[in-house]
């Protein structure tokens, strides 16, 4: 991989007289100039609503829209443009399948199976749905090593219309075999979404490839601006699902006693989208390509396992998750020292970490661990960045008597 | 800087709390949540006409909530609920606004690093949330 780290404008700081080391990627990437750029080119040379206005600018900005979603789909080697979907965030594409796909498709007593290494946000939008409509709620256990146990994985497809779960922890690392559960959901007849905020960034990403139905992912998590999130579903699913939320846009037709709704994506994507955020997503897009995913998930590998090596060498650090596949995220406790008073000594030398559930708290739970502290890495880290974390680690032990 | 926050007091009270556990006798009790970080704590009393005549806690947090609870309960145990609404305000006014503390609570002063870092404010406050409802509850019964 070439050197990327003078793409990064920000990493460029001190933060309390130190450099800065982001180590916290998993909460938000970093954003290359390229992509700074080309938010303030868009504002700068061609800003006008999409999809309405008969007047050059607004046939370039509608243009530089659609470019993005063709850029998005080809990323994600979705079969179809039509079938990218822009959302605000992982989020909201999760709750759209929940309640324009769930609400037509669930009934009373239909299971849906998640995982508990899920985020709140594929955890929340489902427990909804089962207090309103009353659909059941299935949860595939999480093995000590981090990985999902799928030992019982029929059995507990048995009435499943829905599997939903992580491609990436955003807590573990783990990275889950999507094809494996995949293929299983669908020969016991259920629907699949991923939940691939964490993967992005860090690993190339075949919807095809990994036999889905639905792929849910954030911009900001992959060098892209917050604000913009993506939605791929099969277009047939898409067709057949109710619309999301109503307004302009995602008509054909209104009249006073009816709506003719627009095909997919505009179907689902009521109001002025956000124009600029979709575009400077597509300059992401560029970004990535131009790095090279490839090279990307290679150099990522070879840094992962520096990380594990430093990590596992101090004394009383315990890791979440020790899965074979895994990304560079790694969360963990440090003798008694709670996450967040290691996340400010940190602080103090410039390294910014998360400490907290993770908006995981059932996987909290389930390693006993209320609140842990979380450094992930992303391409622009190096080596000597988690020798910061080390000797920042060895601090705190030292300001906490543990050495 | 960090022995600016971190100070020998603080993690004295957060690695050996006092008026840590339960409380059979509670007449009032309250339970609070941090919700960005998973941090509680279980905050019970003992109130007898109007007088908290005995506290204890038990809590899952950082040594800054647990050093907070520590020296709360150490400072309202044996005080009228009045007092201990008046010493809530007083801490409250220093964390937030930078205030004065009122003399009772002078080993709380060792929080001051907190006012510099919003995240952690409401760590230290975490235990006199759970004060004021007790204190709502203690005026309950008074």
């Amino acid at each position: 991989m070439r050197n990327v780290r003078a793409d990064f404008p920000i990493l460029n700081q001190t933060v309390h007289g130190r450099p800065l080391v982001y180590l916290d990627n998993a909460a938000t990437s970093q954003k290359p100039q390229a992509v700074i750029d080309a938010q303030a080119a868009y504002y700068r040379t061609i800003n006008a609503n999409v999809h309405r206005g008969i007047h050059a600018l607004s046939e370039a900005a509608t243009h530089a829209y659609e470019e993005a979603r063709r850029k998005v789909a080809a990323f994600i080697h979705a079969p179809q443009t039509e079938e990218v979907i822009f959302t605000r965030n992982t989020t909201e594409g999760i709750n759209l399948v929940a309640n324009a796909w769930g609400r037509k498709f669930l009934k009373a007593g239909d299971a849906v199976l998640l995982t508990v290494m899920e985020h709140h946000s594929n955890l929340v939008p489902w427990q909804i749905l089962r207090d309103q409509i009353g659909i059941e709620v299935r949860y595939l256990p999480v093995h000590d090593d981090g990985t999902l146990d799928l030992s019982d994985l029929e059995r507990r497809l048995d009435g499943v219309k829905l599997v939903s779960f992580v491609h990436a922890s955003n807590v573990l690392g783990t990275i889950n075999p999507v094809r494996q559960i995949a293929d299983a959901a669908h020969a016991a007849g259920a629907v699949v979404l991923v939940d691939g905020a964490q993967a992005l960034l860090h690993l190339p990403v075949d919807v095809q490839a990994l036999g889905c139905d639905f792929y849910a992912f954030s911009g900001h998590k992959m060098c892209g601006p917050t604000g913009i999130g993506v939605l791929w579903g099969r277009l047939a699913l898409l067709e057949a699902m109710n619309p999301f939320l109503g307004g302009g846009d995602m008509i054909v037709k209104v009249e006073l006693e009816r709506v003719t709704y627009a095909e997919p994506p505009a179907k689902f994507e009521a109001g002025t989208p956000p124009i600029a955020e979709a575009i400077t997503l597509g300059a992401a897009v560029d970004y990535l390509n131009c790095v090279g995913m490839a090279e990307i998930a290679a150099y990522e590998h070879d840094l992962t396992a520096y990380a594990l090596g430093k990590l596992r060498e101090v004394e009383g650090l315990r890791l979440l998750g020790n899965a074979p596949e895994r990304g560079a995220v790694f969360a963990f406790t440090l003798g008694n020292i709670h996450a967040h008073d290691l996340s400010t000594l940190l602080d103090e030398r410039g390294i910014a970490i998360r400490a907290g559930h993770h908006c995981a708290q059932p996987l909290g739970k389930r390693f006993g661990v209320p609140a842990s502290a979380r450094a992930s890495l992303a391409f622009y880290n190096q080596p000597a960045e988690v020798d910061a974390l080390i000797d920042g680690l060895h601090h705190a032990l030292e300001v906490f008597h543990v050495s | 800087m960090s022995h600016d926050l971190y100070r020998e007091v603080i993690l004295a009270h957060a690695q050996s709390p006092y008026n840590h556990g339960t409380l059979p006798d509670a007449t009032c009790h309250s339970h609070q949540d941090n919700p960005t970080c998973g941090d509680e704590i279980d905050l019970y009393a003992e109130v007898r006409d109007g007088r908290i005549v005995e506290v204890r806690f038990e809590s899952q947090g950082c040594a800054i909530s647990t050093a907070s609870a520590s020296m709360m309960t150490e400072a309202i145990k044996g005080r009228t609920v009045e007092d201990a609404a008046r010493l809530l305000a007083s801490f409250r006014a220093f964390i937030t606004a930078g205030d004065l503390l009122d003399p009772t609570l002078e080993e709380l002063e060792a929080l001051e690093g907190v006012r510099r870092l919003p995240a952690r404010v409401k760590c230290a406050m975490l235990a006199w949330r759970a004060l004021e409802e007790v204190i709502a509850c203690g005026r309950g019964r008074a």
